[in-house]
């Protein structure tokens, strides 16, 4: 297709994306992302199916991707003809019919699961979708299309000004483009922050017959979904941001190398590479220039160390994912030993909006040295979970509190940068969030997971759980990773299970020192990160479990114990059903007894006594 | 290549060393796991040892090389999961099943796996029950999902 035809397509595309709010019927938008799915919108749309039918009302539902306060999911928007969209949460197939009957019946807006409207103008009574306080202090560059456009149907993407971004960069030679990048300060958003034109410099600079550019969407580090959502809400802002780098890079041949764990975002994929094709984006003389550019899925087989570079490259060529000594960098001798640029997933879906709009544009977000916006993750303990974006610099009290609404008990700690990250104590909420000051807590940025921790989060036990998940995927190469990993998982059991000493704290910073000298990767490097900082900020937590054998957050198994309080216990027989390995007993009526030599603590009987039992606070746990 | 329903395989790809993990999850797709028949006949077929196929399949956790039960529980363990109680859910689950993670019950009815992350970690903790995913787990709640499939 040349470029004149594809303008001829946005024409049709912009009225496509017109006819969504004139049409005389309404349209029904289900965020059906991962998240929604879990949250149960496949039922909520089968209800929404069953409601129309049996009303006979006509009505066009559109699946689309997650907008980013998943714990509203399943959110669902109406648009009636002519007037703003509505967005409605937590809308389950129960609430449903009741939310259609009030406006499309009755033409009356429900307050009833309301969120907001996306109009510009004041709707009386309704609030703004976007000033709900979770989004309000977000700037949404990369997720501007997530959760509003179908991601299956390209037209909305173009209707959406998109691959405006990749066009314009058609028309410039390559070191404009590279010179644009440049300009826009964007640093690699897969945790390091290496600045993007920089390496993309080096990839172009190197002589080669071939040149590779993969798409890094192996998002492996557990409690951190933002690439995941970005494919599943606008696939085509990172295949177009694809274009632009395999442009300026001079790469010829593309890959995704995606986690097998998201096929719905694999299946995105799959569905957009075809209409690419089919709009001339993809193959030889792209959009009628000389440019030729092709894309692959490569499913990843679920190995954490393959979001390391060189692991990543190995796993393409169908090896063991295991890392090499650099140099060479993959940018100089990479895939098959050429050069490879290996970008992430957000750093590529943020290009197109760079071109689009000017790198100075871009700049004029974030910090000096870290520029521009971040999606992050935004879970744990917070009592607003969801996908966020914000500019770099935000300090991290705006985020948790102003963003997240704060935590359930007080807060302890936040976690930023996953396995290679750092636990951050309370003293550090008003650190910016960019590349510098988060390293110089000892965390670090890395690709955007930031896990809250309230009263409840023993710090011992999340340092040993990011240990055993580093050693568990530490792919045996270096010995320090490989073994020093194990004694530190070892050393954080005693500590947890009330048999540790006070000299093994030491033993823990000692050995975390040389495994992150001594190993080759990133993974190795960073692994005693979490534990470390967790020592240095958190050391009186570990000091009570080795000296007075307790848990203050009471969740270490082996230091708590679960009890029955006689006197609260009313005998209801609820605890006795659903312990699995029958530790309680006791006749109705009369307070029953838990025998702790069968007890797994496995809290079923605390949770039912909890929610569904008379007493309500009969059980305690207590360390 | 032939053999049977795998045969297929062959007629996709071009038979490249670099094939090898694309076709691992091929086979792995159609029989449910990977035979030691199969892993013989791909390595005749993309001329790699057979040694070194184990080598590149047990390094990556989604491959296995038993017979998977008829229903599939993946329990979550990210980071936002195990802060929100994960552990206990595995737990329950083992407890209720009788099997660990990567075993399979003695019925084929269950099989149990302990994931890394699915990706849904605003909903913590979340477990997956063949392609469902379940979000805001308890352990009343998988004890509820267990033994609502146990008739199955």
């Amino acid at each position: 297709m040349s470029e004149k035809a594809i303008d001829a397509r946005r024409g049709q595309a912009a009225a496509k994306w017109e006819s969504l709010r004139n049409n005389p019927i309404p349209s029904i938008f289900i965020g059906a992302g991962s998240c929604g799915l879990a949250a149960g919108a496949e039922e909520t749309q089968a209800a929404v199916e069953e409601y129309l039918k049996a009303k006979g009302i006509e009505a066009r539902i559109i699946q689309v991707g997650c907008i980013g306060p998943c714990y509203l999911e399943p959110l669902m928007d109406i648009q009636m003809p002519g007037k703003p969209r509505i967005s409605y949460s937590t809308v389950t197939a129960k609430d449903a019919p009741g939310i259609l009957e009030s406006l499309l019946v009755r033409g009356e807006v429900s307050k009833h699961h309301l969120a907001g409207h996306f109009g510009e103008a004041d709707l009386d009574g309704i609030p703004r979708f976007f000033d709900m306080p979770m989004l309000k202090p977000q700037v949404r560059v990369v997720l501007r299309n997530c959760g509003l456009i179908d991601p299956d149907d390209v037209d909305h993407y173009l209707a959406r000004d998109g691959y405006r971004g990749f066009e314009k960069c058609l028309s410039l030679p390559w070191t404009d483009v590279l010179d644009i990048v440049k300009r826009s300060g964007i640093r690699g958003r897969g945790g390091a922050g290496f600045p993007t034109w920089k390496k993309w410099a080096i990839c172009r600079e190197t002589q080669s017959d071939q040149r590779y550019l993969i798409c890094n969407a192996d998002e492996g580090d557990p409690g951190a979904f933002m690439n995941r959502s970005l494919i599943e809400g606008d696939p085509h802002a990172v295949l177009e941001g694809m274009l632009i780098a395999a442009y300026t890079i001079g790469a010829t041949q593309g890959y995704v190398y995606i986690r097998a764990e998201y096929p719905l975002a694999i299946q995105r994929l799959k569905n957009a590479l075809g209409q690419m094709r089919g709009l001339g984006l993809l193959g030889d003389h792209i959009l009628g220039s000389d440019f030729g550019f092709d894309i692959k899925i490569k499913e990843g087989a679920g190995a954490f160390v393959c979001g390391e570079e060189t692991a990543l490259i190995a796993s393409i060529e169908g090896k063991r994912g295991m890392p090499r000594t650099r140099p060479p960098f993959p940018a100089v001798q990479g895939l098959r030993g050429k050069p490879t640029i290996i970008n992430n997933t957000e750093t590529l879906g943020t290009l197109p909006n760079i071109l689009r709009n000017g790198p100075e544009w871009y700049a004029g977000f974030g910090t000096e040295t870290s520029k521009g916006t971040k999606t992050f993750s935004l879970v744990g303990k917070v009592r607003r979970t969801g996908l966020i974006e914000v500019p770099l610099g935000i300090k991290l009290r705006e985020v948790i509190y102003d963003i997240g609404g704060g935590t359930f008990k007080p807060f302890k700690a936040v976690q930023s940068g996953g396995p290679s990250g750092g636990c951050l104590s309370e003293e550090f909420l008003d650190t910016p969030i960019d590349y510098e000051h988060l390293a110089e807590a000892g965390a670090i940025m890395g690709s955007g997971g930031l896990i809250v921790m309230d009263a409840d989060t023993c710090i011992v036990d999340t340092a040993k759980y990011f240990m055993s998940f580093t050693q568990k995927e530490s792919c045996g190469k270096c010995v320090p990773c490989r073994v020093g990993t194990r004694h530190m998982v070892e050393i954080l059991e005693r500590v947890c299970n009330g048999q540790g000493a006070l000299s093994d704290l030491d033993k823990l910073e000692k050995l975390g020192q040389t495994i992150k000298s001594g190993s080759l990767c990133q993974l190795g490097s960073t692994a005693p990160n979490p534990a470390l900082t967790s020592l240095k900020y958190f050391r009186s937590e570990f000091i009570s479990h080795v000296k007075d054998r307790r848990c203050p957050a009471v969740a270490c198994k082996n230091l708590v114990v679960y009890r029955i309080i006689p006197g609260k216990c009313t005998g209801c027989q609820r605890c006795v059903r659903v312990c699995p390995t029958g530790a309680i007993s006791g006749p109705r009526s009369e307070p029953h007894n838990l025998d702790a030599s069968k007890c797994i603590k496995c809290r079923s009987c605390y949770e039912i006594c909890r929610f569904d039992a008379i007493a309500g606070d009969a059980i305690v746990i207590e360390s | 290549m032939s053999n049977g329903g795998i045969c297929a395989i062959g007629e996709d790809f071009k038979g490249d060393r670099g094939d090898l993990i694309p076709v691992l999850q091929r086979a792995q797709d159609l029989e449910g796991y990977l035979r030691p028949e199969t892993i013989r006949l791909i390595s005749r077929w993309l001329k790699i040892s057979e040694n070194e196929i184990y080598g590149v399949a047990t390094f990556y956790a989604q491959f296995r090389f038993h017979p998977p039960g008829k229903h599939h529980i993946k329990v979550c363990l990210g980071t936002a999961c195990h802060v929100r109680g994960g552990e206990q859910i595995l737990i329950t689950a083992k407890e209720r099943l009788g099997i660990g993670p990567g075993e399979t019950t003695a019925d084929g009815k269950f099989d149990l796996e302990r994931v890394a992350c699915l990706g849904c970690c605003a909903l913590a903790p979340v477990v997956a029950f063949d392609k469902k995913i379940h979000s805001q787990m308890s352990v009343l709640k998988i004890q509820g999902i267990l033994d609502e499939r146990k008739s199955d």
